[in-house]
């Protein structure tokens, strides 16, 4: 143990560093969640509703949108997680004590992440014109809110955390089996003296690697169809959007996941160092990938750690087929950082694979 | 082997250190078309050392030269297209089938008619029949000769074999060197480390390396010309005990046992016969011979002291 350093490093301080990381970084009570107005409406009352949601900390107005459908792509692309909708007339309906109806939309594949903030929204429309309800107007705070509030979780509207956990598993499933898979692929090469022969021959590393590579990128496709059959046959996921372009988008992942293994095993010096490398991986991915906990309710230095996890991005692309019926065009904004960390991982592999024994 | 031919091996000064730790001193080597070059030494010598380097596994930190016309500091890639090396340790894949290996060699070299190439050398290398057997069941001597047919599937004209022997049985070693001379008269050129005397004696020419050093080169005969030693093998009873009163006299340089026999040698024949003259009282029986390549290594060995450890 004293003279394997990194297994040292990997069994005292890797966890210290977790412990501390999850720590702070886990919250299951998502607060300042991006939320989109679409108003037609500009009364005192308006704007008394988006300050007091404001105030309430757990939502963050990043915008208006001009119409609902410019706010909906917004909800699909997963850039907020609501939208408000007041209507026309509201301020003056409210006063004439008609109860106008608010509409909140959610983004609800992750009922966790929603939960509080919509608990939160109850109590603001019960208290929030008690104090611009006074005098004359104090009928109107009599036992109901003075509005309506309808709540719309879209995209999982029971809340079924299985539409939310299954279609994740399948990212976790790829993360965890492609990166191991790889990463003892070329230690085993060393352990066994079999590289010495295979670095005797003309083999080119991009060879050795994509070698590597392509028998693994089947056996993950075989893991997605498995996958994808168990949701549908087992737990009934909705599938709105298209598996082919699931499949497509897949592959990026796949590869991503299986140069990073490719890149710990020509780091590591034998098979065990490079399985620790792969839970190093695999541990964060878990946790900050917003696969376990709501991503927008870890603080801003987390979620970077976060955004530079291919699975982060994969997550979201699955959720966005699976569940919102997203397209190539949504699809393409986060397909592209996992194209980027597939080509810097392959170019770190590549890069890092010796062609001789020195 | 015409003078006027570029030698296939044609190095100067190779160097190479790990962490510091000089493991090759500067060896130059001059090996001709289908030579059989014997390169000995004791372990940790740097014989394994220098066969990565010059069949590109390895990039020198110094010294310069070329293998089979090939830059040994630029075109190690080349050198590994053209080049069959040997490892020392059998290193292909034991998960796979004696065919598998030597189809997946073929595919490494790029041979474009694999299946042919494959069932001709199954049958060259006497293995048709164990063609589904899994490499790693195969006995000693079997792995060897399927590495030796593997690392020789593209043809090559230069062999680099590293300790191809070790641990093979003698009727193995003896066909295995039967091939190493046919290959020989074909043409390709071969370099072979071994710690086997036997094999020594059979190589058209040897280097012995100590410590990172080549201490001494040439045909067998010209080794031991050169070394200057003179040998008496003494044979009898109590050779041990024998060794022992032997070992102390001054022209004695070095007493080896071999077997039943002691091998006993000095550099000064005169002085040699003077200070065994009163051992010779009809109890052994004394003998001058020549000396083997053995009885050399051993002496420059001695002469360096132990610095191969």
């Amino acid at each position: 143990m004293r003279r394997d350093r990194l297994t040292f490093g990997m069994m005292i301080g890797i966890p210290l560093m977790q412990i501390i990381v999850f720590g702070y970084a886990i919250n299951f009570d998502p607060k300042n969640l991006p939320v989109t107005v679409v108003s037609a409406d500009n009364s005192v009352f308006s704007r008394d509703l988006v300050y007091a949601m404001e105030n309430s900390g757990y939502f963050r107005i990043t915008g208006t949108a001009a119409s609902e459908k410019e706010a909906a792509r917004l909800l699909d692309l997963g850039d907020v997680q609501f939208i408000l909708n007041i209507p026309e007339n509201f301020g003056r309906k409210l006063l004439k004590g008609e109860r106008p109806t608010i509409l909140l939309e959610a983004d609800a594949t992750d009922p966790v992440a929603t939960g509080s903030a919509i608990a939160a929204m109850s109590v603001i429309a019960q208290e929030l014109f008690d104090r611009d309800l006074k005098g004359p107007l104090s009928h109107l705070q009599a036992g109901q809110p003075p509005f309506k509030l309808v709540i719309h979780k879209k995209y999982n509207p029971e809340g079924v955390t299985q539409y939310n956990i299954i279609p994740g598993l399948m990212g976790i499933v790829l993360t965890l089996t492609m990166v191991i898979i790889t990463g003892v692929a070329i230690t085993r090469e060393r352990e066994r003296g079999t590289m010495e022969n295979l670095l005797s021959t003309p083999v080119r590393p991009i060879e050795v690697i994509t070698g590597k590579i392509i028998p693994y990128i089947i056996i993950g496709y075989l893991q997605v169809t498995l996958i994808l059959l168990a949701a549908h046959y087992f737990f009934h996921i909705p599938m709105v959007g298209s598996v082919p372009l699931l499949l497509l988008v897949s592959l990026f992942f796949i590869v991503a996941n299986l140069s990073m293994g490719i890149t710990f095993s020509t780091i590591a010096k034998n098979q065990m160092q490079a399985m620790q490398m792969a839970f190093f991986f695999f541990l964060p991915s878990l946790m900050l990938s917003g696969f376990m906990f709501p991503f927008r309710g870890m603080p801003e230095w987390a979620q970077w750690i976060g955004s530079a996890l291919p699975l982060t991005y994969y997550l979201r692309i699955v959720r966005g087929i699976l569940l919102k019926g997203n397209g190539f065009s949504e699809v393409l904004v986060h397909l592209w950082p996992i194209a980027l960390f597939m080509s810097i991982a392959l170019t770190v592999a590549v890069g890092r694979y010796r062609e001789t024994l020195d | 082997m015409s003078a006027e031919e570029k030698p296939v091996i044609d190095v100067y000064d190779l160097k190479k250190s790990f962490d510091g730790k000089p493991a090759v001193k500067g060896i130059s080597l001059k090996i001709r078309r289908g030579e059989i070059f014997g390169f000995l030494g004791p372990n940790g010598s740097g014989k394994t050392t220098t066969i990565r380097m010059l069949c590109g596994l390895m990039k020198p930190d110094g010294g310069h030269g070329s293998c089979l016309g090939f830059d040994v500091l630029t075109e190690m890639s080349k050198i590994k297209e053209n080049a069959g090396y040997m490892t020392q340790n059998f290193s292909l894949y034991e998960d796979m089938t004696v065919g598998e290996n030597l189809d997946f060699m073929a595919r490494l070299y790029g041979i474009s008619s694999r299946k042919d190439v494959v069932a001709e050398n199954l049958s060259r290398l006497g293995m048709t029949g164990n063609k589904n057997q899994l490499a790693g069941t195969l006995s000693g001597g079997w792995k060897q000769r399927l590495a030796l047919g593997a690392c020789m599937i593209h043809n090559p004209q230069l062999l680099l074999l590293d300790e191809p022997t070790a641990g093979v049985d003698p009727k193995a070693r003896f066909d295995f060197w039967n091939k190493i001379h046919k290959l020989s008269a074909e043409g390709v050129t071969i370099l072979v480390s071994t710690h086997y005397m036997d094999e020594a004696e059979q190589c058209h020419k040897l280097g012995y390396i100590v410590a990172g050093e080549l201490l001494t080169e040439g045909s067998p005969e010209e080794v031991i010309k050169k070394s200057g030693l003179v040998t008496w093998r003494v044979a009898g009873p109590d050779i041990w005990l024998l060794s022992e009163k032997i070992s102390e006299l001054p022209a004695v340089a070095q007493v080896t046992v071999f077997g039943t026999e002691l091998h006993v040698s000095g550099y000064d024949k005169e002085a040699l016969y003077r200070d065994l003259k009163p051992f010779m009282d009809g109890k052994w029986a004394f003998e001058v011979s020549k000396p083997g390549v053995d009885d050399v290594f051993v002496s420059l060995m001695e002469k360096r002291g132990d610095e191969g450890q």
